[in-house]
């Protein structure tokens, strides 16, 4: 299959995915498939996002809570100073998420491994923590949110929010895809493999660090932004919880990281999984299978299930070990 | 408003405190520190501890300092097997075992914390010894006596793993393999079984860390959170594996965190531990006293 043609069929999928989010919102009447896709459509776009840094330059991001929280308190602050309209709340949240990532980025830049990771989480606290102390949105009682009323063509608020998150994750699939096939991400799969090498080779590490952090950054923060409208309500310890973290590395790492389509089929398999087990059993039950189901896949299938589904990914990191 | 007395009672307090850290974060010391093991389950099996403490506390009404040391030979046991599991997992195969190692542990600390809900509710949870709810004045100024005993408790713990780790043979061995694992091998030694063994010292440890921590407070399940950042940013600051650089580092995060506390009020204590990791990450990640 030529990249030409590959593209096509791409777009073409985007296309009939777009077609189908809305005629869904315009034909199904019953609310609660929307409430409930609504959260699938969210992982998604933080799972594909998460990708980039974590899968592609393999940096685990234990912050994911950090951005998306950005992202919701950036809509809440927004909304509170002008009632701005949600695509202005969705973009601002997609600059300071990029600003994040790029202080992320800066703090971070010689640090490895687990360095990393636990810088993320601290930043994660300490965000947190101020908002707390931030009294304009509500501290850590949190603040409740009307919504505005809905837009044409849609008929209720929720189903409008489904279809805006079905974009977020044509634009966050778009630019994985794009960075996968471009030198970025060439250049950090070889920082992921070895840093020194790729800027001994010539691959400017820092830079493209930098800019996988602020896309990621960005990407998470603009797919929490809706969340603030979506549940009417917003408050710190929620909005900056840890379980987005964990829930987000297991997908990612459950569907496989070395493709775009990884984390979007992991996305779409614990999402589904999590909201049927939200109404049948419990939360914690919820949490529960996450973890085993992160600590299975990641003991017996490290490539997740494209690598079980493509043996050409298999045979790629058997050569690589 | 502080006056000078605040300020003496926070440090006396905070030196206190700091004790009781560098208790939890002794184990982590030696297996981040020492073995390189990325065990972000630390805290995890911290709070596994001080539920164990809970439940012979509860049940057969054993003191918790006592209870911590019953459990301590099955924490030993149990970081045994955990670092059997990792090694053969992980550390064997090599590669990219970075990313899924964190992963690995991040996740083991979720599954415990659920575990933890489901079989003792989300409520907090303390125990009961003739020690806990006394306190001892000195003028306007008290200091809880369940403080003292974690004070000299830790003190006592941190001590006797220095002392393990630089005078026995087997202590030495373990500071061997963290320095150069392949000239242990050409002497004929087995590095896997002392960081095995290591390892295993590392999770005992903490039978008598958890009983301390439910002596100093209630415990809830997702407490191991904020100890991520307190146990953490204690090895980090001290230079990875040094003991003497663990106690000074627990005492700077202590008396930080309670004159924070005392000046500024509680609801900013959860940043003072991460946002002092965070510095040190990104300013001296050597540490204090590091290598």
């Amino acid at each position: 299959m030529t990249a030409r043609h590959n593209s096509i069929v791409f777009w073409a999928g985007i296309a009939v995915f777009l077609v189908a989010v809305m005629a869904m919102t315009q034909l199904v009447r019953n609310e609660y498939p929307f409430f409930a896709g609504y959260v699938i459509l969210q992982f998604i776009v933080l799972s594909v996002a998460w990708s980039i840094l974590g899968g592609y330059a393999g940096y685990v991001n234990f912050g994911t809570n950090a951005f998306f929280g950005v992202g919701v308190y950036t809509a809440v602050a927004l909304f509170k100073v002008s009632g701005a309209p949600l695509v202005v709340q969705i973009a601002a949240a997609a600059v300071v998420g990029m600003l994040l990532g790029l202080a992320v980025g800066l703090l971070t830049l010689r640090m490895r491994g687990i360095f990393f990771s636990i810088a993320t989480i601290a930043l994660a606290i300490i965000i947190e923590t101020t908002v707390m102390n931030w009294r304009f949105v509500g501290g850590a009682a949190g603040i409740q949110l009307q919504r505005p009323p809905v837009t044409e063509p849609f008929d209720s608020y929720v189903k409008m929010l489904f279809f805006v998150q079905g974009v977020l994750v044509v634009i966050a699939v778009a630019i994985a895809r794009y960075i996968q096939n471009s030198r970025i991400g060439r250049g950090l799969q070889a920082l992921r493999d070895d840093e020194l090498a790729a800027e001994c080779t010539g691959v400017p590490t820092l830079k493209l660090k930098l800019v996988a952090c602020m896309i990621s950054g960005g990407l998470i923060a603009a797919g929490g932004a809706p969340a603030a409208m979506y549940l009417q309500y917003a408050d710190p310890s929620s909005a900056f919880n840890l379980s987005y973290s964990v829930s987000v590395l297991a997908m990612a790492l459950i569907g496989g990281t070395a493709h775009w389509i990884g984390p979007v089929l992991g996305a779409i398999l614990l999402g589904t999984t999590q909201q049927l087990l939200a109404v049948t059993i419990s939360s914690e039950v919820n949490v529960l299978v996450l973890g085993i189901m992160l600590v299975v896949f990641v003991v017996v299938a490290p490539k997740g299930i494209i690598g079980l589904l493509r043996p050409r990914y298999r045979l790629r990191a058997g050569g690589k070990a | 408003m502080f006056s000078m007395d605040l300020l003496l009672g926070a440090v006396v307090l905070g030196v206190l405190l700091g004790c009781f850290y560098a208790a939890v974060s002794v184990g982590l010391s030696v297996s981040f520190g020492l073995l390189d093991v990325p065990h972000v389950a630390h805290p995890a099996f911290l709070v596994l501890a001080s539920y164990g403490v809970f439940l012979l506390n509860d049940r057969y009404d054993i003191d918790p300092l006592v209870a911590g040391l019953l459990i301590t030979p099955l924490f030993f046991v149990f970081g045994l097997v955990a670092y059997r599991i990792y090694y053969e997992i992980f550390e064997r195969r090599g590669s990219d075992a970075a990313v899924r190692g964190i992963a690995f542990f991040f996740g083991i600390a979720f599954i415990i914390e659920v575990l933890i809900i489901l079989q003792f509710g989300v409520d907090q949870q303390s125990v009961s010894a003739s020690y806990i709810g006394k306190s001892w004045r000195f003028g306007e100024f008290r200091i809880p006596i369940r403080q003292l005993v974690a004070f000299a408790v830790a003190l006592g713990l941190t001590g006797l793993l220095a002392i393990y780790l630089s005078k026995t043979f087997m202590g030495r061995a373990i500071r061997a393999v963290a320095q150069d694992e392949e000239a242990l091998r050409l002497m004929g030694a087995n590095p896997v079984r002392i960081k095995q063994f290591a390892f295993g010292i590392a999770t005992a440890v903490l039978g008598m860390a958890g009983a301390l921590l439910i002596i100093v407070a209630p415990v809830e399940p997702t407490l191991d959170r904020a100890y991520i950042g307190r146990t953490f940013c204690v090895v980090v600051m001290a230079g990875l594996g040094s003991m003497t650089g663990t106690l000074i580092a627990a005492i700077i995060l202590g008396v930080a965190e309670t004159i924070v506390l005392t000046v500024f009020g509680a609801s900013w204590a959860p940043a003072i531990s991460f946002g002092m990791l965070l510095a040190v990450l990104a300013f001296r990640p050597q540490g204090l006293l590091g290598r």
